[in-house]
């Protein structure tokens, strides 16, 4: 096959993304507080700890069988399918709210949503993962997780709740910097 | 002169000069260079550690990011349909009951993967400023009119080509406040989705020639100049309606990991 053909490169979303790319139900893959639906929320912090409030988060994940969602309708959900995807900005706060499904995982993997943050100031995407707390048996093994220190493993877990919603922080610099990804 | 209070006189920000400004960026474009000349990788985008564009200064990650083996779910993309985009979300100037103000515009390319291949049935979503320069977003305080006959945002679903289409205004240039005298070059943010989640980008377009490129701290963090020509489009004739709307032409191409996940599809390697 021919030589790769250069990539087209990313740029910020800079602050206006607020009418482009939101939507109504984008952070909702599930209705929320139905049976079996979770919230998936935290905060996206910049390198003084500041809340960042121009960001927005997508989430991509496996359905709770562990299969990819291949329905449309992530847009104008209709309320059957699980799409698997999902978009929410940050508020004043920082914070962003999913209500979502648990992800599931071939049997002995680690369960994780695939995320992407963008905001404004924030040159390209980056790439992230949140993995669900429960398996420590299965986290313990991941290939990623088990080729980081303690420190920065930490940032890819999510916090299970007393309601047993998942919560996590993204920090995009400095101390608890969220590890991000490429991909080989 | 702006008087106190006015929206664009921003006192922590007017205090940078563009010529102080343009140096920070050739003097970081070197230290690039100097990086390159010593072993380091050519960038293929923006450098996300880029202080000319003040807002990135606290907001970029310091590590590198961490090299990993995709996941299944990550080799795939989420799905899009007809039920998520109108037939008339292409066309931004049918959005109200006049027409918008402004030079019309096509804007069509295809979107392909780094070999060439089509990406088949994925969102494309665009937003933009109208034509004197304003986006219609709150935040934004630029004393240029907004348009009531214009919003500004867009979605498409790519065809079996890989070809997209949209018909808009020509956005103005905008001022903002990064430093004084900041002015963003016209440009369309686009939003794309790939055949794999690790593809999806967030990227801007702008026009060929703009007298605004050297200045502007967001484009010019990409450090290559082979990169920053490839997020311009080509004005096209062929594209171009008589006594309807210029047409410019711009093509996508979306990287991922080399294990990406294709469609089965005959004969191809």
């Amino acid at each position: 096959m021919s030589a790769r053909l250069a990539p087209t490169p990313g740029q910020t979303v800079g602050p206006f993304f607020g009418y482009g790319m939101p939507y109504p139900g984008g952070p909702e893959l599930v209705t929320p507080h139905s049976p079996g639906a979770i919230a998936l929320f935290g905060r996206v912090l910049d390198g003084d700890g500041a809340p960042v409030p121009d960001a927005q988060l997508e989430i991509w994940q496996t359905d709770p069988r562990g299969s990819a969602p291949r329905a449309t309708g992530s847009l104008r959900r209709d309320g059957l399918h699980f799409t698997g995807f999902g978009r929410a900005a940050t508020d004043a706060e920082g914070a962003y709210r999913f209500w979502t499904l648990t992800p599931g995982a071939r049997p002995g993997a680690a369960p994780f949503i695939a995320a992407i943050v963008f905001a404004r100031g924030l040159q390209d995407k980056l790439h992230t993962r949140i993995y669900l707390p429960d398996d420590t048996t299965a986290l313990v093994a991941d290939p990623l997780l088990s080729s980081l220190a303690p420190t920065e493993r930490a940032t890819l877990v999510a916090e299970r709740t007393a309601e047993g919603w998942l919560r996590h922080d993204i920090r995009l610099q400095g101390e608890g910097e969220t590890v991000f990804l490429a991909y080989r | 002169m702006l008087e106190a209070g006015h929206p664009l006189c921003d006192a922590e920000a007017v205090t940078d000069t563009q010529t102080a400004l343009s140096a920070e960026i050739a003097a970081r474009h070197a230290e690039y260079e100097a990086a390159v000349a010593g072993g380091a990788p050519r960038a293929t985008g923006p450098l996300l550690d880029f202080a000319p564009y003040r807002s990135s200064i606290l907001r970029h990650p310091t590590k590198n990011p961490k090299l990993v083996d995709p996941e299944t779910i990550e080799l795939v993309s989420p799905a899009f349909g007809q039920r998520d985009v109108g037939e008339l979300e292409a066309d931004l100037t049918i959005q109200h009951s006049g027409e918008p103000l402004g030079q019309r515009i096509v804007v069509s390319g295809r979107v392909l993967d780094d070999l060439g291949h089509p990406v088949r049935g994925q969102l494309v979503e665009i937003w933009q400023a109208n034509a004197g320069g304003r986006y219609i977003h709150q935040r934004d305080q630029h004393p240029a009119p907004l348009d009531p006959n214009f919003t500004g945002a867009g979605r498409c679903l790519t065809d079996d080509d890989g070809a997209y289409r949209f018909t808009t205004i020509k956005p103005g240039a905008y001022p903002w406040r990064n430093h004084a005298n900041a002015w963003r070059p016209a440009h369309i943010h686009f939003s794309l989705f790939g055949n794999a989640f690790t593809q999806r980008i967030v990227t801007q377009m702008y026009f060929p020639g703009d007298p605004l490129f050297a200045l502007d701290p967001i484009y010019q963090s990409i450090p290559e100049q082979s990169a920053r020509d490839r997020l311009v489009s080509s004005y096209d004739h062929e594209l171009t309606s008589p006594e309807w709307a210029l047409g410019y032409r711009w093509d996508i191409i979306l990287t991922g990991p080399q294990a990406t996940w294709f469609e089965p599809e005959g004969g191809e390697a």
